[in-house]
C-alpha cells in the first residue's frame, strides 16, 4: 500500500489504521462464515464443530465421508439432477422470452414503457414468500403443483427479470445504425438479428443467464411450496436436512457449491469485462 | 393558423400518400413491433405470476366454502332475522339436516366446521358430531332432532355466525391479520390479549429489519469508502470478498451461521477453548433475535456495499482535497462535502435491504427459533401446517402492501432502469 503524506497529523495516522483494521474485521465477517465450512466437510465424526484431532492436523480426524454420502445417496444424487433439469429449462425459457423483451424494451417508441417494465420486473420485489404462497394456491387449482413443469415455469418467472435487466444495460448505447445498415444491404430482419445483433448483445445475454441459472439453482421458497419430494432441489434437500436430521453431508454440499460460486463470479466477470470491451469497440 | 400553413404545403411519398399519414403508418408499425417483442414474456409474466399473486389477492377475501357446503339453510337464512332473539324455523332446520347429510357425505363437512371455527372455536367439533348423528335423524320435527344432536343448535349465536360467514367475500380475514374481528352483531373487536399475536409480529418484523438495515449501513459503509479511495485494483480485488457471499447459495450461508453459533458450534468452543465462558453457561446466539440478526446482516451485506460503492466511485477526490486545502478539518471536509454525496447510495442500499429484509423467509426459519422469525415465517405455517389459507393469504396480501411503498420509494429515489446487478 502506498506510504502515507507526510503532511498528516499523529492522530490522523492513527485513524488511518484503525479504519483499516475495522474494514479488515468487516471483510473478515463477510468472508469467515463461508471458508469455515469448508474444512468441517472433512471431519471424521458427525459434529459441526472442530475436533481435538482436526486441530492437532491428525489425519486420523479427517475424513471423506461425508463426500462420499453425498456421491451415493439417492436422496442428494436425485437433488442434483432436479436441480440441474430445473435450472436448465427455467433458464432456458426465461433467457429466451426476456433477450426478447428486452429487445423491445430498449426500443425507442413502445408505449406504456414504465408500466410494462415494472409489471415484467415485479417477480424480483415481490418477497418470494407471496410469490410462493401465490403460485402455491394457482398452480394447485391447475394441476401444476407438485410436477417439475410448475417448478420450472415458477423459476423461469422468477429468473426473467435478471434477463430483462441484463441484456436492456447492454442494449444501452446499442447503435441502431447497425440494423439499418444491415438492412440497406440487403439483411432480412432474422439475419440482422442473429449476424448484427446478437453478437453484440451475447455478453449480456449469457450473463443474464447465469442470473437466472443461479436465481433457479439457488431457490428454495418456491420449490418448497410449489414442488414435492419429487422436484427436490439442492437447496430442498439441504432445507430440510438443516430442519430434521443435520448431518456433516450438508457441509460437504455447501464446500460444492462455494466453489461452484466462485466459478460463476469469475464467469460473470470475464463476461462483464467482455461486454464492456465490444461496446467500447463498437462506440468508437 | 398552423394547420391550414400545413395543408397548403403538404408533402407526399413517392406513391403518392401525404408525408403525414404515410409516417404515422411507420410508427404505429414500429410500436407494434416492439410490443410483439415484450408481448411474449408478458403473457409468460402474467399467467405463471401475475395470476398467482391475484389468486392470492382474491383468496384473503373469498369465503365460498359456507354457502358451497351448506347451500340450502344459507339460502333460507338469508329472509332470517336474528335481531327478534329467535331461532329459525323448522324450514331452516330440515334444509340444515339436508345439507349436513350431504356434506357428511361428501366429507366436506370437516371443511366447514374448520372454517367456521377460526371465527368462533367449538364450531370444528359441533359439525363434527353433528355429521356422525344426522344419519339417525328420519323424521320431523327436524329442530327438537339437531338440538339433541348438539345443543350448539340451540344457540342463537351458532346461526348469527353461519348467517355471518354466508356470503361470498369476508373481510374477515384482515381483521383477524390484525389481531381483531368483527362480531356478529357488526361490532369491531380486538380480540384477547394472549391472541394478539400478529400486529406484534408485524412490529417484530419492521424492527428487526430496522435493526438489520441499519448494521448493514454501519459495517458497510466504510468498506464501501475503503474500496472507493483505494486504487481500481486493489478495490477489485476486495470487491470479490463482497461479491463471494453474494454469489453463494443463500443455504450455505445459513448453514455456516448455524455452524459458527450453536451452542456446540465454532464461536462457542472457541469461546471456552480460550476461557471467556465456560461450558456451563455457553451464550445462546441461535435460534433466537440475535441469530437472525446476525445471519441476515452477513446475508444481505453485498446488498448496501454495492450501491454504496458505485455512488462512491463517482465521487471526485478532489472534492474532499479542496476543503482541506481551504482549511476544513478532514473529518469536517468528510462529513460536510464527501457524505452528502453519498446520500443517494445510502438512500438505494438501506431501502434494498429493508424490502428484502422484512420478506425473508428461509434464514429467520432456520436460525430464529421461536423469537427471532417474521411475518413470512406466519404466512407460511398457515399455507403448510394450520392450513388457513385465507388468513395466510390475508397476512400476505398486507405485506406486499408494505412491499410496494417501499418499491415505489426506491424507484423514486433510484429509478428502476438504474438498478444495477454486478
Amino acid at each position: 500500500m502506498a506510504s502515507l503524506p507526510p503532511y498528516l497529523s499523529a492522530s490522523e495516522r492513527v485513524w488511518h489504521y484503525v479504519f483499516r483494521i475495522i474494514c479488515g474485521l468487516t471483510f473478515f465477517f463477510l468472508i469467515f462464515p463461508l471458508v469455515v465450512v469448508v474444512p468441517l466437510s472433512f471431519n471424521a465424526v458427525p459434529f459441526f464443530t472442530f475436533t481435538k484431532e482436526m486441530l492437532a492436523f491428525d489425519p486420523a480426524g479427517y475424513s471423506l465421508k461425508w463426500y462420499e454420502d453425498f456421491f451415493t445417496n439417492l436422496n442428494w444424487q436425485g437433488a442434483v439432477r432436479n436441480s440441474f433439469i430445473i435450472g436448465f429449462f427455467a433458464t432456458l425459457l426465461s433467457t429466451t422470452l426476456g433477450t426478447l423483451a428486452a429487445l423491445g424494451l430498449s426500443r425507442p417508441n413502445l408505449p406504456a414503457k414504465t408500466l410494462l417494465m415494472s409489471i415484467l420486473i415485479s417477480p424480483m420485489i415481490v418477497p418470494l414468500i407471496i410469490s410462493a404462497a401465490g403460485m402455491f394456491f394457482f398452480y394447485s387449482r391447475i394441476g401444476l403443483q407438485g410436477t417439475h413443469i410448475g417448478v420450472i415455469l415458477a423459476h423461469a418467472a422468477l429468473g426473467t427479470p435478471f434477463v430483462v435487466i441484463t441484456v436492456t444495460a447492454t442494449l444501452v448505447g446499442f447503435d441502431n445504425n447497425l440494423i439499418r445498415a444491415a438492412a440497406s444491404l440487403g439483411a432480412s430482419p432474422t439475419t440482422t438479428f442473429f449476424k448484427v445483433i446478437m453478437p453484440l448483445i451475447l455478453p449480456g445475454v449469457i450473463s443474464g443467464a447465469l442470473f437466472a441459472f443461479i436465481t433457479s439453482f439457488d431457490e428454495v421458497v418456491v420449490v418448497l411450496f410449489v414442488g414435492s419430494f419429487k422436484q427436490r432441489t439442492i437447496p430442498w434437500q439441504m432445507f430440510s436436512g438443516i430442519r430434521e436430521h443435520i448431518s456433516p453431508t450438508i457441509l460437504a454440499v455447501a464446500t460444492i457449491l462455494v466453489l461452484f460460486s466462485i466459478a460463476l463470479l469469475f464467469s460473470v466477470e470475464l463476461l462483464r469485462r467482455r461486454s464492456e470491451r465490444l461496446r467500447g469497440i463498437q462506440q468508437t | 393558423m398552423a394547420n391550414t400553413v400545413q395543408q397548403s404545403e403538404e408533402l407526399f411519398t413517392a406513391d403518392g400518400t401525404p408525408l403525414q399519414v404515410s409516417l404515422a403508418r411507420v410508427h404505429r408499425r414500429q410500436k407494434l413491433r416492439a410490443l410483439l417483442l415484450v408481448a411474449p414474456l408478458f403473457i409468460f409474466i402474467f399467467i405463471t405470476f401475475v395470476l398467482p399473486i391475484g389468486d392470492m389477492l382474491f383468496r384473503s377475501v373469498e369465503n365460498a366454502i359456507v354457502a358451497n357446503i351448506l347451500p340450502r339453510s344459507t339460502k333460507l337464512l338469508a329472509n332470517w332475522d336474528p335481531s327478534f332473539g329467535e331461532l329459525p324455523s323448522e324450514k331452516v332446520f330440515a334444509a340444515l339436516l339436508k345439507d349436513l347429510k350431504e356434506s357428511h357425505k361428501n366429507r366436506t363437512i370437516t371443511r366447514v366446521g374448520q372454517r367456521l371455527n377460526y371465527e368462533s372455536p367449538g364450531m370444528s367439533s359441533l359439525f363434527r358430531s353433528s355429521g356422525r348423528k344426522v344419519k339417525r335423524i328420519k323424521e320431523p320435527p327436524y329442530t327438537e332432532a339437531l338440538i339433541k344432536a348438539n345443543k350448539g343448535w340451540g344457540q342463537i349465536e351458532t346461526w348469527m355466525l353461519i348467517k355471518h360467514f354466508s356470503p361470498a367475500y369476508t373481510d374477515g380475514y384482515f381483521f383477524a391479520a390484525v389481531d381483531a374481528k368483527r362480531l356478529v352483531s357488526g361490532e369491531i373487536i380486538r380480540v384477547e390479549e394472549n391472541q394478539r399475536i400478529y400486529l406484534a409480529l408485524f412490529v417484530r418484523t419492521l424492527r428487526l429489519s430496522f435493526i438489520i438495515t441499519v448494521t448493514t449501513l454501519l459495517l458497510g459503509f466504510p468498506i464501501a469508502y475503503l474500496m472507493a479511495i483505494l486504487p481500481t485494483k486493489i478495490s477489485n480485488l476486495l470487491l470479490i470478498f463482497v461479491l463471494l457471499p453474494f454469489w453463494t447459495s443463500l443455504l450455505v450461508r445459513t448453514t455456516a451461521w448455524i455452524v459458527l453459533l450453536q451452542q456446540q458450534g465454532v464461536i462457542n468452543e472457541f469461546l471456552i477453548m480460550v476461557g471467556m465462558v465456560n461450558t456451563e453457561n455457553r451464550p445462546e446466539m441461535i435460534h433466537n433475535e440475535f441469530g437472525t440478526i446476525v445471519a441476515m446482516t452477513h446475508i444481505l451485506l453485498p446488498f448496501m456495499v454495492l450501491p454504496l460503492f458505485s455512488v462512491m466511485k463517482t465521487i471526485p477526490k478532489s472534492y474532499v482535497r479542496a476543503a482541506v486545502s481551504l482549511g476544513a478539518h478532514p473529518w469536517l471536509a468528510f462529513w460536510k462535502i464527501y457524505f452528502p454525496n453519498t446520500v443517494p447510495g445510502i438512500g438505494a442500499g438501506a431501502i434494498l435491504v429493508f424490502i428484502i429484509a422484512i420478506g425473508y423467509y428461509i434464514t429467520p426459519e432456520l436460525v430464529g427459533g421461536t423469537t427471532g422469525t417474521f411475518i413470512s415465517n406466519r404466512i407460511a405455517y398457515h399455507i403448510s401446517s394450520s392450513l388457513n389459507w385465507g388468513l395466510g393469504a390475508a397476512l400476505g396480501v398486507i405485506l406486499l402492501g408494505v412491499v410496494t411503498v417501499l418499491y415505489l420509494l426506491y424507484d423514486k429515489i433510484v429509478g428502476i432502469d438504474n438498478m444495477k446487478l454486478s
